[in-house]
């Protein structure tokens, strides 16, 4: 028991209406990288934010180099060297990168001593490998150079157990690679690292063992060496698991959507689309495949009407659509289920109801000359609510912030739907989801597909692209470098054109 | 030249509440925390130090408005810690408790004036600040005249703030911790420093200020404190705050601009392109002004990013 | 903005707290608050109860002037309010109150026109002067993402100066007022006079209960107050469904600084009969910002509101005859607000309260 570096024992954690960490149990041992996989949802990074000194747990003890110890804030994690790369980036855009690295502990006195604080940056950044310059700003660096900083920002602070929250959404494959041997170095000198995951073959690369949760409960530690990726994610969902997405083969017709070297300006300037061009045909489900940031925000916006385009064009059946408002849009029969729902595509605040005339509120019979028919709206809300099996506490009345994520996501789908619409851009829309909820959402796309409409899956998951596309275009630094048959491809190979190492046209 | 060193040093002797109360802004919104209770702030000061100075002048003599402005300072910075506590802890929407604090201010100054001296007002003082040459560095040639003649020391204590302020902001531990706060809260209670804190500082040290320049203000350009002895100046240095681009040195600069402003139309009767041009003009110019630069700072990020908003360590 | 708890709770603990606060600043001070309470009444109910069984226990007048004084605070509060339902912070009703008076001033001052025709038309321009002075933050706001908070601010002292400037250069105007407006353009009426006591009741009240029901339509009924309710939610949302955003916050703003204006025509055409050069602000604006918060945001809300902090408004001279400082109504609107906003957290100490109650019951 000595060896354990961190031993959490029996953790509970409650937050009103539900149970986030049940009885968990987690062994780190020292100089290992030891991975925490679950679904999203699973209490992953609850369990750390209680090793983090962020929750207080309602039951269970921690141990600390066999130290019993009360976790009650940050800086005392810090103290007992746990540092914490967090999953959002906890960096101040406007501060150099050594200015975020010391905040909070910062070098001399009342006065900061800067320049002892460049030099330790310098030193540990060349120490690691990490190159990164000192006095940039976080708003002008790249996302994986940020992420560096925030792996600086725990090195500074001489943590030797290191929390990394998701830390390869954000990465290309190559970063991922880096990552992962700067990993094994710290697990070399001694540092021990909890990786959390719900990425399988990561885990494979980089893990010595793995501890599975799912929803809140502890499920399991095995060493990677003896497993196998089927036994991790039947541990992780709890069945055996089948992503396989039942349907019939596609059968594909006229381009229905076209987009001709499209150019798109992200929000900080910069070219996010740099000459895109696709199609999509009636009848066919497209998968874009990428690593985030890639330019699938603004491809999907653009087609919506959400960001101005530079130049290009985007035509739906035949038309230029590039000069029409969002509203004209959605009228000629694009559908959008956005990746971030609540956010954008719901009024959290609004009633069931409210949500779901969203779109189509100034038509008929939902109002007339501008004067609003609630007995109308009240039943297409019910409509809704039937047909797409949408479960609120209240009905129609359920303010919207009081219903769980599928819920919502069945609620958006179903706005979408009724639209009759010809397009359906879906971006992430499995994103946060439980499995039951994630087959409900492909099971819809592909029901539309069959009545012969188009849809563009966005997806940074490969899984889901590959199993619910009918066509996959691989997207990469604002170009589809691949056009591909998921049949006829790898995730290996996707991976290469996802790299930008590869193009492939073969469909 | 005579009509130009008194056109300089008046500036700078209307500036000087406008300077520290825009300091005081500073520190808030620079921790997170918007701060339009200024106004409100600046009236509790000015009615403690106006309160204070009459009943005490026999015992304290010359020092009397020093320890008038201190006590307003004080008194200022109780004051602002309601802010505090409703916008921080109790998370009220920080506009709304300014405004709120504003009314309150007016109403409970008053009131207190009609129950300690029975009329609206509080009693005239005679030893308010008063005007002086600065030894030696009056005799400068120019210099002098401009800026060390018939000048009230508070100017120059405005003027140390200003050094001290931008010295903290850019050198110091605390400065760092208060300008991160204002910009991503999460990350600094990430890295185990209390937001919660150093926003109590900051809306601390806003009401000190405030405080202070109110004290100061009634004492240099009143003999008794009065409903409308503040008459939006707080607003004006919040006008200042912005247009100095949450700057100590621009807030200095945009001050003694609005200073000048405010001065102008006394000497503009005697300027025979100026005469006909009405009081109420010159009056308005600090407001258009900021509504203009607003505009034009608006396609950059100048403001501390998360002052305003909602801060709430639960839902991280 | 919506909150767990109903809004009508949370408001009548914010009104008792504020009661209870200003009774104990008043007995710490060595003033009886039950003067302070009898005086509030008298001027909402017109009764006096000291004098109860007494011939001249019943003052109509109080009753008029505490309506008369409720009217433009009433429209002020529909102006915040309108603004809030959009995610709009109108700190700028008082300017636009200033610039409606003004419209209502001017045509009042130039024109000659018969009744029928000068009244609708001198209240039709302080409502147009009202939503220009509203549409400058909202465009701003829409266009280039200025705050509308401080925005509004700065406008309310632009207001105040350029106010002045128009009523001085109006012709027959001295340094405190213009001449007195041609009484074709004026609210006042000898009747209402008359059965209030020789009070300054006026016809405004019908322009409020117009106003009243014209922003519950609007913002209840309409898909054009469907798309503000969205847009005050969540923008992107809003803008996610194809409702143009900026154009509805400029509409919005507009709208609000129309209902500020016509706060403005009361006070010209009805209150007063002239225009005023004012020193300061008279704080309708800033009221509005109470009554609109205390109310809800809704129609119904405002008018009740309106009447307390009317109530509080027009008591205050009752209260100086009988010995008590003035401002202490002031104070209380003040503290009102600031409960008020106090609202997240008198919900979560609530919820700390039933959670106590709870686990005891349990444990019993």
């Amino acid at each position: 028991m000595d060896n354990y570096v961190v031993e959490m024992r029996n953790i509970t954690k409650v937050f009103p209406g539900i149970i986030a960490n049940d009885d968990v149990t987690l062994q780190l041992k020292k100089g290992e990288i030891h991975a925490l996989l679950g679904e999203n949802g699973a209490g992953k990074s609850t369990l750390m934010s209680v090793l983090f000194g962020f929750y207080q747990p309602e039951k269970g003890e921690i141990y600390v180099r066999g130290e019993k110890v009360d976790i009650k804030s940050p800086n005392i994690a810090h103290e007992l060297g746990i540092g914490m790369v967090h999953q959002h980036f906890q960096l101040i855009d406007n501060f150099t990168v050594v200015e975020n690295i010391i905040l909070g502990d910062e070098p001399g006195g009342f006065l900061v001593d800067y320049d002892k604080a460049r030099k330790e940056v310098i030193a540990l950044s060349t120490q690691y490998g990490l190159g990164v310059d000192p006095d940039a700003k976080i708003e002008d660096i790249s996302v994986g150079m940020q992420q560096r900083v925030e792996i600086l920002k725990v090195l500074y602070r001489k943590a030797d157990i290191i929390i990394l929250d998701e830390p390869t959404a954000v990465l290309t494959p190559q970063e991922i690679e880096e990552l992962v041997e700067i990993m094994k170095n710290f697990a070399a000198e001694g540092k021990s690292v909890i990786l959390i995951t719900h990425k399988l073959k990561e885990i494979l690369a980089a893990a010595d063992r793995v501890s599975v949760l799912r929803q809140g409960k502890y499920i399991g530690t095995v060493n990677v060496a003896d497993t196998t990726e089927a036994e991790m994610a039947s541990m992780m969902v709890g069945r055996e698991v089948n992503f396989k997405v039942d349907k019939k083969p596609a059968n594909p017709g006229e381009k229905v959507l076209e987009i001709k070297d499209l150019w798109v300006k992200d929000q900080r300037g910069l070219d996010a689309l740099q000459g895109l061009s696709l199609y999509l045909r009636e009848g066919e489900i497209l998968g874009i495949a990428g690593v985030d940031g890639n330019g699938q925000q603004e491809l999907v916006e653009a087609i919506t009407g959400l960001v101005p385009i530079e130049k290009g064009e985007i035509l739906l059946q035949g038309q230029s659509i590039v000069n029409e408002r969002i509203k004209s849009r959605i009228n000629k029969g694009i559908a959008y289920v956005p990746e971030d729902r609540q956010k954008r595509a719901l009024i959290m605040d609004f009633r069931l109801d409210e949500n779901i005339i969203l779109k189509s509120y100034e038509k008929e019979p939902l109002s007339k000359g501008h004067i609003l028919n609630q007995e109308e709206i009240n039943k297409k809300g019910n409509s809704i609510i039937e047909e797409y099996d949408v479960r609120s506490s209240e009905g129609i009345d359920t303010i919207v912030r009081n219903m769980s994520g599928g819920n919502q996501q069945k609620a958006i789908i179903g706005r979408e739907m009724d639209l009759k619409p010809l397009v359906m851009v879906a971006s992430q829309p499995s994103r946060g989801l439980d499995v039951g909820a994630i087959e409900y959402v492909h099971k819809r796309l592909v029901e539309l597909r069959d009545q012969g409409k188009a849809v563009l899956l966005v997806s940074f998951e490969l899984d889901e692209i590959m199993n619910v596309s009918d066509r996959i275009n691989v997207i990469y630094q604002g170009k589809i470098t691949g056009n591909v048959i998921p049949e006829k491809t790898t995730v290996q190979e996707l991976g290469l054109m996802m790299s930008g190492s590869k193009e492939v046209d073969l469909a | 030249m005579k009509l130009i060193s008194s056109i300089v040093t008046l500036s700078l002797i209307y500036a000087t509440p406008i300077i520290i109360t825009a300091l005081g802004g500073l520190y808030s919104e620079r921790s997170g925390i918007v701060n339009i209770a200024l106004e409100g702030i600046m009236v509790v000061g000015a009615f403690v130090a106006a309160t204070f100075t009459p009943l005490n002048e026999a015992v304290f003599g010359n020092w009397t408005p020093w320890i008038a402005i201190l006590l307003g300072a004080l008194a200022g910075g109780l004051y602002s810690l309601i802010h505090a506590f409703v916008s921080i802890d109790l998370r009220a929407d920080q506009v709304i408790s300014g405004t709120a604090l504003n009314m309150l201010s007016l109403g409970i100054t008053v009131y207190f004036c009609q129950i300690f001296f029975n009329q609206q007002r509080t009693k005239t003082f005679n030893r308010g600040f008063v005007k002086t040459n600065v030894p030696l560095l009056s005799d400068i040639p120019i210099i002098g005249d401009l800026f060390f003649k018939r000048m009230y020391y508070t100017f120059y204590v405005a003027l140390a703030l200003v050094i001290i302020t931008a010295f903290i902001l850019k050198r110091t531990r605390f400065g760092l911790r208060l300008r991160a706060s204002g910009e991503h809260p999460s990350a600094v209670d990430s890295v185990g420093v209390s937001v919660r804190k150093m926003r109590y500082i900051g809306v601390l040290i806003s009401g000190l200020l405030a405080g202070l320049s109110g004290g100061i203000m009634v004492l240099t350009q009143a003999t008794q404190f009065t409903a409308g002895s503040i008459h939006g100046i707080g607003f004006i240095s919040l006008a200042a705050l912005i247009f100095g681009r949450w700057n100590a040195y621009g807030v200095l600069g945009a001050s003694i601009f609005f200073g000048f402003s405010q001065i102008f139309t006394i000497f503009s009767k005697d300027i025979p392109l100026l005469a006909s041009v009405p009081a109420e003009i010159f009056k308005a110019v600090p407001y258009v002004l900021t509504i203009i630069a607003m505009l034009i700072f608006s396609r950059k990020n100048v403001g501390p990013k998360a002052s305003g908003e909602l801060y709430d360590v639960s839902k991280r | 903005m919506l909150k767990k708890r109903n809004h009508l709770t949370l408001s009548l603990i914010a009104i008792a707290i504020s009661f209870v606060v200003a009774s104990i600043v008043m007995l710490l001070s060595g003033i009886n608050p039950k003067i302070f309470f009898l005086s509030l009444f008298r001027t909402m109910t017109g009764v006096n109860l000291q004098a109860i069984g007494k011939e001249n226990f019943f003052n109509a007048r109080y009753l008029g002037e505490f309506i008369q004084i409720s009217l433009p605070i009433m429209l002020t509060g529909l102006s915040v309010g309108f603004a809030f339902r959009t995610g709009l912070f109108n700190i700028g009703a008082e300017g636009q109150v200033i610039i409606g008076g003004v419209g209502a001033v001017i045509i009042g001052v130039l024109f000659k026109l018969p009744w029928i025709i000068h009244i609708p038309l001198a209240i039709l321009v302080a409502a147009l002067f009202g939503a220009f002075w509203g549409w400058i933050p909202g465009i701003l706001k829409a266009k280039f993402g200025v705050s509308e908070v401080v925005v509004t601010i700065m406008l309310n002292y632009t207001a105040l100066y350029l106010g002045n400037y128009l009523i001085k250069a109006l012709p027959g105007s001295d340094n405190q007022k213009t001449v007195t407006l041609a009484s074709s353009a004026l609210l006042q009426s000898d009747f209402l006079r008359s059965i209030t006591g020789n009070s300054r009741l006026h016809w405004g009240f019908i322009v409020v209960i117009l106003a009243l029901i014209i922003y519950h339509f609007i913002i209840e009924k309409t898909t054009f107050g469907y798309e503000l309710r969205a847009v005050g939610f969540n923008r992107d949302a809003a803008e996610y469904g194809g409702i143009k955003v900026s154009s509805r916050i400029a509409y919005s703003m507009a709208i609000a600084g129309a209902f500020a204006g016509l706060a403005g025509a009361m006070l010209s055409l009805g209150t007063f009969d002239y225009g005023r050069v004012i020193g300061a602000f008279e704080n309708y604006g800033f009221d509005g910002i109470a009554v609109a918060l205390l109310g809800g945001n809704t129609a119904l809300g405002v008018f009740f509101s309106g009447l307390l902090f009317g109530g509080l408004k027009s008591s205050q001279s009752l209260m100086q005859a009988s010995g008590i400082p003035l401002e202490i109504a002031n104070i209380v609107s003040a503290l009102i607000i600031l409960f008020v906003a106090m609202n997240n957290g008198l919900d979560y100490v609530l919820d700390r309260l039933e959670a106590r109650k709870r686990k005891k019951n349990e444990t019993n």
